[in-house]
């Protein structure tokens, strides 16, 4: 194999892989440019696969699918809202519950929503169809960009959403509105902006692309439900979040990143590597280099004096007639 | 009729009480929700778990043996807690406990027998110190986020042991998990299936409540806790105590790794990550971070937990029926804790009338 090909089929797994790991981070970089913190993502996820591949499996129409996911989603960021922004509850225990009972629940929901052939179970279920990679003539026979047009609609779509995301966040009135209430919220509500509402809201989004993440999962990149089986994705969206510096152009660069890593990971243990270093080491070593990424950015960050600062009331509760 | 919350004077020690036992009686409703939609009566799911969990004197050893670490985590977390360092590690820190001891046991072989137990203790106590301690120092020195180091933490401690398990520390036979420890030093049983381990954490739990109520320490990591900046003018520096109550706090999470593993596993098992951290973090905000409620609320997971298994058996309902019901006490729990310092004014025709 050369090496022309082998950066393609790279590019190829990183776009699969780092496709549903865009939503969510795109979602929850709008969560928290609004001041909430959402460490509810893992859960969400999860759900959001579940949710994608049991009516995946029960109807074949992978579009409501995506659509249950997006409404399973949604539901659990707005407990995580509701906890947060109305019983102002601190947000990092919230999305901690959040992630506990999301997990849970899906695990437990996956051993009752399957058939009775297969004892309720959906683990080895196959669905009728998946979303899988769609080439564009001539395009796709480009080296490497050409791994850019033979990839999944999920994929595609995020071409569209990630400008979009940036441009509405930087570019428009009302992702002024959004910036201001994460930045301070209370010259936001004194221009007379809801608070609350615009909390709310993006809260629920971020959400909803969380759980079109996790049916990314299930429907696409491992067409299957497996207990547990974002391991720890949402907690990399996170990280994601803020290797981005909350700006949802640069998820993007975040999620390539992250992605080819993993993707690198499998290859090198495919080209049997895991002679030399175990497959063990291979697998925690996404983790790892987010540790040590995430650290490194945090003090290059504090030399420059926080241009890369995270929204200044993120993590803070807001009330208006707070003393 | 509009609803207005008003900050108390004093925290309501009422609420304090009300809500933590109104949130597990909502996780229960809520639970039962989830068992019907899935088909199954939860009357007598519930009576299969009370039964699974306490039915007999075997079943009450099996819950107070998984109340154990979990008490143990459940304190470790707290402490952490306590200065709102969000160690969600404990997970990781237990493993480290457990790798700990299992290479003294296995390899330290030129110590006398007698003396394995103790200083595998030592050592793996120390290896959970050191994992909670990197994040500490990378949280006080450099301010980074400890949610996720913690969290990636778990993941490269639990990936680590699987290579111990697989690989390095494999038993030479096709035996199950690693060699077993010498006999000799298994930390022994008291009660059936209840071990020595119990006093460890009850003792715990008395020094922890001295230490958290009673000394200029405790205070002053509830002061950080509660308020940073007033808690720098005083002279009490965070940095310092950041970096101690993470060490304890992997200590104690290693401890409960510790003594799972010298008195329950005698092995490094495969999936030796069991959760226990995660039940940790909701028995320490559910016991509002007191280690002497912690007791209660240990007791009431692990029931929870062996509830669950035998649910499984019985009614062939998915074990993961108690990490719903876990998971689910938490968001009532965070709901109602605004009523332990605020008030519920509901304002009609004007007229106030406080609820």
């Amino acid at each position: 194999m050369n090496m022309l090909d082998f950066i393609t089929k790279l590019l190829a797994a990183t776009l699969a892989m780092g496709t549903s790991l865009a939503y969510a981070t795109v979602g929850e970089v709008y969560t928290q440019k609004t001041g909430i913190l959402n460490l509810g993502m893992e859960g969400i996820m999860l759900m959001g696969a579940l949710a994608g591949f049991s009516t995946a499996f029960n109807t074949g129409n992978l579009y409501l699918a995506l659509m249950m996911a997006m409404l399973v989603g949604g539901f659990f960021s707005l407990i995580h809202a509701f906890l947060c922004i109305t019983m102002r509850a601190n947000q990092v225990p919230a999305g901690l519950a959040i992630t506990m009972f999301g997990t849970g629940l899906a695990n437990f929901l996956g051993e009752r929503l399957g058939p009775a052939s297969n004892g309720y179970n959906l683990t080895g279920m196959n669905i009728p169809d998946k979303f899988s990679n769609i080439a564009i003539p001539f395009l796709s026979d480009i080296p490497i960009i050409g791994a850019l047009f033979d990839v999944s609609l999920l994929t595609y779509a995020l071409y569209i959403l990630i400008p979009f995301a940036w441009f509405f966040m930087y570019k428009t009135k009302h992702g002024m509105v959004v910036r201001a209430v994460g930045e301070n919220p209370r010259t936001a509500a004194s221009m007379g902006i809801s608070v609350t509402r615009i909390r709310y809201v993006y809260t629920v989004i971020g959400g909803m692309l969380a759980g079109l993440g996790g049916a990314c999962l299930s429907l696409s990149f491992t067409p299957s439900w497996n207990e547990g089986m974002t391991s720890g994705k949402g907690w990399i969206v996170i990280a994601l979040v803020i290797f981005s510096t909350w700006n949802p152009g640069r998820v993007v660069i975040g999620t390539l990143v992250f992605g080819g890593i993993t993707s690198l990971q499998f290859s090198l243990q495919a080209a049997g590597l895991k002679m030399v270093i175990p497959s063990q080491f291979l697998g925690f070593s996404p983790y790892l280099i987010t540790l040590v990424a995430l650290a490194a950015m945090t003090i290059i960050n504090q030399k420059k004096r926080g241009s890369f600062a995270s929204p200044s009331a993120l993590g803070t509760s807001f009330a208006i007639d707070d003393k | 009729m509009k609803f207005r919350l008003e900050k108390r004077d004093y925290r309501s020690t009422r609420m304090a009480v009300l809500v933590p036992v109104v949130s597990l009686l909502v996780s229960f409703i809520l639970g039962a929700i989830v068992l019907l939609i899935s088909d199954a009566n939860p009357f007598q799911a519930y009576a299969a778990m009370l039964k699974g969990a306490f039915g007999s004197q075997t079943k009450l050893q099996y819950t107070l043996v998984k109340s154990i670490p979990l008490l143990l985590c459940g304190l470790a977390v707290g402490i952490a807690f306590r200065l709102k360092f969000w160690n969600i590690g404990a997970e990781g820190q237990y493993v480290g406990g457990v790798i700990g001891i299992t290479w003294v046991m296995q390899f330290w072989t030129f110590l006398p027998t007698t003396l394995l137990l103790p200083v595998g203790m030592v050592v793996g106590i120390l290896f959970g110190a050191m994992w909670g301690g990197i994040p500490g120092v990378l949280k006080a020195q450099w301010s980074v986020d400890e949610t996720l180091t913690t969290l990636m933490m778990n993941y490269i401690i639990i990936g680590f042991a699987e290579y111990l398990y697989f690989n390095a520390w494999k038993a030479p036979r096709g035996n199950m998990g690693t060699v077993l420890y010498p006999k000799e030093a298994w930390l022994p049983r008291i009660w059936g299936r209840v071990h020595g381990g119990i006093f460890f954490a009850l003792i715990l739990v008395g020094i922890l409540w001295f230490v958290l109520y009673k000394t200029r320490w405790g205070f002053e990591l509830n002061m950080i806790g509660k308020n940073k900046r007033a808690a720098e003018c005083q002279g009490v520096s965070i940095k310092k105590n950041i970096i101690l109550a993470m060490l304890l706090s992997g200590a104690i999470a290693g401890l409960a790794g510790v003594i799972d593993a010298a008195a329950v596993t005698h092995q490094l098992t495969k999936g030796v990550d069991s959760g226990y951290g995660f039940t940790g973090i909701i028995i320490a905000w559910m016991s509002g971070l007191n280690p002497i409620i912690s007791i209660i609320v240990s007791v009431i997971m692990a029931a929870i937990e062996t509830g669950s298994d035998a649910l499984q058996m019985t009614m062939k309902l998915p074990n993961a029926m108690g990490a719903v019901l876990q998971g689910l006490i938490l968001i009532p729990l965070l709901a109602g804790n605004i009523f332990i310092e605020y008030r519920l004014l509901v304002i009609k025709n004007r007229k106030e009338v406080t609820a």
